[in-house]
């Protein structure tokens, strides 16, 4: 079967071209960091297939450039080299068909319109008749679980509500991968840990292929079907990936699922060294 | 529980009223030491200027100066938005102007007055000009500032969403600027009355400033000061009458009035 989603070999460097046009809208990405005294690559030959309604993890560090890797399928960045195609077809900017659902929500809802408002505000290029829109608005608050709140401002939710309004907003435009950015990074473990359970449930009724980030080795095991590990930038590349066999739902406090996370746990730490302490890489990639 | 005497003193200092009651008291003990023509207090003052409030000469003036003061306010607000916004989102555009805004911010409107009386005559477009000139900057610096500090996820997201960029810049960068223009169109006005009240002094034959500047001719110290007290008052309230529509209309957009100010 063909992938939903096929990175390879996939390259990235930042220009500084990107640098002047302020593509940097993440505030986590600092374009002139210097690697190890040097201008490097990002990341270096990512290679990876996620398969149609693969909930795929992408585990690393902070700063290690997950953010840069979902940007780029997200169609916001431009790569350096290699290829990323979705249904065969070379990912070209942004486009409704990958939703994208950042870690801060407060900087991407507005302000001035209600829940309802905003969610029905990811339907607009659509230009779907009245009945349609209210329907499909409904339906996006109501997998959520914001059903109640329609008419409140986003100024007056929880950081917890104010994800899944989000994440409603990303859904209502019915995209076909959702890539979501750290999206419970912020929020206190109570709160993650409904939302996490919430999003399997969500996952499981849209069948949605979702692409999600994170630096939680528990959250990783806890959500993903296959997790990707990535290492530390410069150079970051896939050092691991791990389909995770437990079914869902999953409880972090099962003696399997605790004994998988601290397996997964040395495992990281030992690819992760093994990068560091790689050789130089080969020359093949001094354009630019 | 609050005492009912605490409660009273609150009241008082908060809406102001201590505050002008010493003003007032200071002014009328510093005025029992001076003579009448340098500082008049309160009670002569007020009996002083019952003459132009009588004739209706400083409501008149008030209205002339008001006039000047909103047309040339509200056209420096259609100006200077949108192009605040062009300067801001477009890069080019910023560029080219970016030297221009830095050069002319140092040269006041009150600079300009003898040229814009020769351009635009000694009536009423030189002063219109003057306060439109002296708005379009303050209101499309603070524009700039809006747009250049705006989060850009927000754009990015309503790209994500398909969204075209005409529309980006109506439903998304321009909610997003409103409270900087808004704070920008505060600035501006009190901007405005400043440069009213100069260009009136120089070039004219009626407004707030002829009658303050005018009324030393005769010894009038006490029509100088009712002219200042008008002008205060005009401008506080129409701050104050602002920044109410601004909280109630646009509190979601996060224009918001502070406590107490």
């Amino acid at each position: 079967m063909e992938a939903k989603i096929s990175i390879v070999n996939l390259c990235k460097r930042y220009e500084d071209n990107e640098k002047e046009k302020g593509l940097f809208f993440s505030k986590n990405i600092n374009p002139d960091r210097v690697f190890d005294g040097k201008e490097g690559y990002v990341l270096r030959n990512i290679n990876l297939q996620i398969k149609e309604g693969e909930f795929h993890v992408f585990l690393g560090a902070s700063g290690c450039g997950k953010t840069t890797l979902l940007n780029i399928i997200a169609g916001l960045l431009p790569k350096t080299g290699g290829e990323v195609r979705m249904d065969g077809k070379e990912i070209n900017g942004m486009s409704p068909e990958r939703g994208l659902v950042f870690q801060n929500a407060e900087s991407v809802l507005f302000p001035w319109l209600t829940v309802k408002q905003n969610v029905a505000y990811a339907l607009k290029p659509k230009k779907l008749k009245k009945e349609e829109l209210e329907k499909r608005t409904t339906e996006a608050i109501a997998l959520v679980g914001l059903t109640g709140h329609e008419r409140k401002y986003p100024e007056v939710l929880s950081g917890g509500m104010r994800q899944r309004l989000q994440i409603a907003r990303s859904f209502a435009s019915d995209p076909e991968v959702l890539i979501m950015d750290e999206p419970f990074g912020a929020l206190d473990a109570q709160t993650r840990m409904v939302l996490q359970d919430e999003l399997v449930g969500i996952w499981k009724k849209t069948k949605k292929t979702i692409l999600f980030v994170t630096h939680d080795l528990s959250e990783a095991v806890l959500l993903g079907q296959k997790i990707s590990i990535l290492s530390a930038a410069p150079d970051a590349s896939i050092v691991s990936y791990e389909a995770v066999p437990f079914s869902y739902p999953r409880n972090s406090e099962d003696s399997d699922f605790v004994q998988y996370t601290a397996m997964l746990h040395r495992k990281l730490n030992a690819a992760i060294l093994a990068h560091q302490n790689r050789p130089e890489p080969q020359s093949t990639q001094t354009a630019g | 529980m609050e005492s009912k005497g605490k409660k009273v003193w609150k009241f008082l200092l908060k809406s102001g009223i201590l505050t002008w009651a010493a003003f007032l008291l200071i002014w009328w003990i510093l005025s029992l030491f001076q003579e009448d023509i340098l500082l008049p207090g309160p009670l002569k003052t007020i009996a002083g200027s019952w003459e132009i409030v009588a004739n209706g000469k400083l409501l008149s003036f008030a209205l002339i100066s008001m006039r000047r003061v909103f047309i040339g306010w509200g056209l420096g607000c259609l100006i200077g938005i949108p192009l605040g916004m062009l300067i801001g989102r477009i890069p080019v555009v910023r560029s080219f102007f970016e030297p221009f805004i830095n050069f002319f911010r140092f040269v006041p409107g009150l600079a300009l007055i003898t040229l814009f009386l020769m351009w635009f005559g000694v009536d009423e477009g030189s002063k219109i000009m003057i306060i439109l000139y002296g708005t379009v900057f303050t209101v499309s610096v603070n524009v700039i500032a809006g747009i250049l500090s705006m989060d850009q996820n927000r754009i990015h997201a309503a790209r994500i969403l398909g969204v075209s960029e005409r529309d980006i810049l109506f439903t998304v960068v321009w909610p997003s600027v409103i409270p900087y223009a808004f704070t920008g169109a505060r600035l501006g006005l009190g901007g405005a009355f400043g440069a009213i009240v100069a260009a009136e002094m120089v070039a004219a034959k009626e407004g707030l400033g002829y009658l303050i500047y005018n009324s030393r001719l005769y010894f009038r110290t006490d029509w100088i000061i009712c002219g200042v007290i008008t002008l205060g008052l005009l401008g506080f309230t129409f701050d104050k009458l602002f920044r109410f529509l601004g909280n109630k209309y646009l509190k979601h957009y996060g224009v918001k009035e502070l406590k107490n100010a």
